[in-house]
């Protein structure tokens, strides 16, 4: 059984009416609530998902250990498990704000402004351009552009509204280097085949949480959005090119540049002074359309950009706009309750009610009146009492399972993967590999190789792609056999398991030190034994026996899963 | 529970120790015979299904059911074929073995958006927030399996592509995704098997210490896949993804790129006891010079489909496995009648074909009829599901199996479809 019992005893449950009592902080009183560390916003989350667990006669989940907590916020605002050192430091803080605490460390001390700048980078990649993005033939974009305009971005703590701004107008060339290059223009540079049609869909749903690609050719079946709005959005990109710049001599692109141009209209003798488009209905009729915002909100019809530059245009409407609140705010809350208050998170229209309307508003509004600071949004969601739950399931919330098609309640904290990078980084810091990595360009690399491994790509003009790192066959052969793992357990001279085996430690320290590095926790008793077992039966050889013992934490479900 | 190490075990009966006294016990029997034994023994009694999914949505117009002629036709001419149907001229092996195959021709969806037809066409069931169903592949497998109790691959291989998971069926059905040059990664840890079994010990004492928190689904999930995944690792039957010890004239006429290797791949899969393939072609998405993609540029699409899917067919039929083996060729739509401007056919799913055959459906035919231009279905449409139901038949599953999905909802198979009765005699 486990040695952390919390305190949450269930006193009664009837007609629906839940009490409860904190058993290990009586002074808090029956009624209290977690703590909010005088930040209204986490209040306010606060009493939100209470209220839900309230009106569906449930009782939360004890809070997890110290040590899970700890592990699940490295992994979820840096991207990586903590270090044994790091771990050890925050449990030897008993100060009420040592939460509150960490998270400031995490988001604004010096020494882990790389690790948050890459964390976020990587998110955001994969959202604007896909896992395979920049990696396929003949691609127009510098994956490496888009990166560094990311890095920057997250490094600088860029409002997001500004990087909304920024990626949607941008102009430029696209890789690291070359004249005029802004790494923004990667996110646009390969949507504008077919009219635009991925730029439209992408900017929609990344932005704005509206998913309005199936209305390209009709009418939406569950929402309000009809095929005109889907061109009258798609009209913004209409003044919008990707020039190549070829490497002399071949067909192999060197570069490429994303430029507004004057945009005369379609059909014959187009007037650019008012630059219409024509789009097929399903009848196949011919309907026209000029650039207006989803809220019905016109541009100017005019194609000449010294009239109107129309990406920059819709720029500002996504941003003055509530849509893009709200989009960050389930982003940011998925990200690290593993739902969102919708499902997708990208699909907010009015037939796809969120399970907690009032909160995404009100996260969604508070975003904005904090000037879009995108820290200021994780640390509330990262201090909530609803991030801070045990993922242990208990009798009064067992019904809380949106596996099962329920609309999560976020009663106890919700098992998922790791994802592919953060088991990377992860695997880096649990072997202590990061104190020998080469450069950034290097690390991003190697990284990218190994993570090539899982992608596939479906090989149609939208580029979807999907990864296979997903809990499979092929992952788990990864984790058991793979170069990775196989280096993380390597016994060689100056290796991790080579520096722990000859440390001064005792044996019994050498495998607590070896489960807090992958597990951020001590192993239970029958875990001592069996690891004392492997030491008898490697005829002595510790060094062979902590090997067996790192590979089964590293393979086991609790490292892999984020929990 | 597992807490002491085995010393001197073997890795079969560490697996059945392991999987205690569940249905995962494998008779000892079957380790060490040679695959050919195995497979003769397995070929008995078994049916599976080859799922040749055609990536990007093509333009089954341009291959099934032209229009010559029409101003929606396309350039090009039909050619006669062994069974009573013509197709396009750019498919010649395949008209060779068109008395095996069957056109439906009167497919009629809703989903012209990738990612949701993909979805449909995988499942029967458009996509829905609160449900994640499970792809044929997963509920076909499922259905078959009982008929093997000696596979050890996962029963749902998908050879170079991008399937559609198992859903509420969970991980244990999810696809397993090979790349079509048959290697597997990863397969070896190298290290002795009394090690690793030892070092398994002590990775499932950890497992079971989770589990036993009572954390959810996921930490039991992962504990079912390792032991599939030690299974594998210890399996005579991987040697079925190895198609380059196929005699050099069968390699070369399957085709040497990767959908030539998938098919043969296939037929050494189904031959293995695998009772679900899926092959993948992609770059159909052809919104730009379709007739050069496909048939008159260099390496044409239609080029490497005729060759590959004509020799699956022939392989399986003198094997004698197609009469056990239904086939499948499909993708997530079509493409528009209309020709665009850059002479280029858009997202189509009102009328458009699927083909089939094997597994004791008829050849040779065409089921239902298109319009002269190609724009409308003039007879009973078909859809997803109807396929499914036909597959379903087709391999004795019968109609009236439902899955409940977590939630409690009952889900009939192939989304209660009918069966196209043209099909069976």
């Amino acid at each position: 059984m486990s040695r952390i019992v919390g305190g949450l005893l269930l006193v009664a449950l009837m007609g629906g009416v839940v009490f409860q009592v904190n058993a290990q902080t009586p002074k808090a009183g029956a009624t209290s609530t977690a703590a909010d560390y005088n930040i209204p916003q986490v209040k306010y989350i606060n009493e939100q998902i209470r209220q839900v667990w309230t009106d569906n006669g449930m009782v939360p989940s004890p809070p997890a250990t110290e040590g899970e907590w700890c592990r699940r916020v490295y992994l979820d605002v840096i991207g990586r498990v903590p270090s044994v050192t790091e771990l050890k430091e925050f449990q030897a803080d008993k100060t009420p704000e040592r939460k509150l605490k960490l998270v400031n460390k995490l988001l604004n001390d010096e020494i882990y402004l790389e690790d948050y700048a890459r964390n976020w980078t990587t998110i955001w990649t994969n959202i604007l351009i896909g896992r395979t993005g920049g990696t396929e033939q003949r691609t127009l974009t510098s994956r490496e552009g888009m990166q560094k305009y990311l890095r920057d971005s997250f490094a600088q703590d860029k409002p997001y509204d500004r990087m909304v701004y920024e990626l949607v107008s941008a102009t430029g060339t696209t890789s690291p280097g070359g004249k005029g290059f802004n790494g923004a223009a990667n996110y646009l540079v390969m949507k504008l085949e077919e009219k635009a049609a991925q730029a439209t869909a992408m900017t929609a749903k990344n932005f704005l949480g509206l998913q309005v690609q199936c209305t390209q050719c009709h009418n939406h079946p569950f929402n309000d959005w009809k095929q005109q709005k889907f061109w009258e959005f798609n009209a913004f990109f209409q003044q919008t090119r990707a020039l190549r710049t070829f490497i002399p001599g071949t067909r192999d692109v060197q570069s490429a540049e994303l430029v507004n141009q004057d945009f005369a209209g379609e059909g014959g003798g187009g007037d650019a002074s008012e630059a219409i488009i024509f789009y097929e209905l399903r009848n196949g009729l011919m309907a026209s359309a000029y650039p207006v915002f989803v809220d019905g909100k016109e541009a100017p019809r005019s194609g000449y950009v010294s009239d109107v530059n129309r990406r920059e245009v819709l720029a500002k409407m996504i941003v003055a706009s509530d849509y893009m609140d709200k989009m960050i705010a389930n982003r940011i809350w998925h990200h690290f309750l593993g739902y969102g208050f919708t499902k997708p998170i990208d699909d907010m229209g009015p037939h796809n009610t969120p399970t907690h309307p009032e909160l995404l508003d009100y996260l969604g509004k508070e975003v904005r009146k904090n000037s879009f600071n995108l820290k200021e949004l994780i640390k509330w969601v990262a201090l909530s009492e609803a991030y801070s739950l045990s993922s242990k399931i208990t009798p009064s919330n067992k019904a809380d399972d949106p596996l099962m098609g329920e609309t999560p309640k976020f009663t106890h904290f919700y098992l998922r993967n790791m994802r592919a990078e953060e088991l990377y980084e992860s695997l880096i810091v649990a072997t202590e590999a990061q104190k020998t990595k080469g450069d950034y360009a290097e690390q991003e690399k190697l990284k990218t190789q190994w993570l090539s491994q899982f992608n596939q790509t479906f090989g149609t003009d939208e580029g979807d792609e999907q990864t296979t790192f997903n809990g499979t066959i092929p992952q788990q052969l990864m984790m058991m056999n793979g170069d990775l793992v196989k280096k993380a357990v390597s016994t060689e001279q100056g290796s991790f398991l080579q520096k722990v085996a000859t440390s001064k430690l005792s044996p019994a320290q050498k495998i607590d030190y070896l489960f807090q590095s992958a597990l951020s926790r001590a192993p239970t008793q029958s875990e001592v034994d069996i690891a004392n077992k492997l030491l008898t039966a490697r005829g002595g050889d510790s060094v062979a026996a902590l090997q067996d013992v790192f590979w089964a934490a590293l393979n086991a479900n609790e490292f892999i899963l984020q929990h | 529970m597992m807490n002491s190490i085995p010393s001197d075990m073997s890795r079969r009966h560490f697996m059945s120790h392991l999987a205690g006294a569940s249905a995962m016990t494998i008779p000892a029997l079957t380790f060490g015979h040679s695959l050919r034994t195995h497979a003769a023994e397995l070929k008995k009694n078994h049916k599976s299904a080859i799922l040749l999914w055609m990536s990007g949505g093509p333009s089954t117009m341009d291959i099934w059911d032209l229009k010559p002629g029409a101003p929606t036709g396309g350039p090009f001419r039909t050619i006669r074929t062994k069974g009573d149907v013509e197709i396009c001229e750019h498919m010649p092996l395949t008209a060779n073995v068109m008395d095996k195959l069957s056109i439906i021709r009167s497919m009629s969806t809703r989903e012209a958006d990738h990612m949701r037809g993909r979805y449909y066409m995988h499942t029967g069931y458009v996509p829905n927030p609160n449900i994640e169903h499970p792809s044929y592949g997963a509920v076909l497998s499922h259905e078959l399996i009982d008929q093997r109790a000696n596979l050890e691959i996962p029963p749902f291989v998908s050879v170079g592509g991008g399937s559609v998971g198992p859903g509420f069926l969970g991980m244990a059905w999810a696809p397993f995704v090979v790349s079509s040059n048959g290697q597997v990664r990863n397969l070896d840890m190298g290290i002795e098997d009394k090690r690793l079994m030892q070092r398994m010990a002590a990775l499932d004492m950890i497992e079971k210490n989770f589990i036993s928190q009572n954390r959810g689904s996921a930490s039991e999930d992962h504990m079912k896949i390792l032991k599939k995944t030690l299974n594998l690792m210890t399996s005579e039957q991987m040697e079925a993804f190895k198609v380059t010890k196929e005699p050099k004239e069968v390699q070369d006429r399957y085709g040497n790129d990767g959908f030539g290797r998938g098919c043969l791949m296939a037929r050494r899969l189904v031959e293995a006891g695998v009772p679900f393939v899926e092959v993948d072609l992609g770059g159909w998405d052809n919104h730009a010079n379709i007739f050069t993609t496909l048939g008159t540029g260099m390496n044409p699409k239609l080029g490497i489909l005729d060759r590959s899917m004509s020799a699956l067919v022939e392989d399986l039929e003198t094997r004698g496995l197609l009469q056990d083996t239904a086939i499948i060729w499909m993708g997530e739509f079509s493409r528009t009648p209309r020709i665009n401007g850059t002479t280029g056919r858009d997202h189509w799913a009102r009328s458009w074909s699927v083909v089939v055959g094997g597994a004791g459906m008829k050849g040779g035919i065409a089921v239902g009829k298109t319009s002269a231009d190609g724009t409308a279905v003039e007879t009973e449409p078909y859809t997803s599901q109807d396929v499914m139901a036909s597959v379903c038949k087709a391999l004795g599953i019968s109609l009236e199996t439902t899955f409940t999905s977590k939630s409690g909802r009952p889900m009939k198979i192939a989304n209660g479809g009918k069966v196209i009765k043209e099909l069976f005699a």
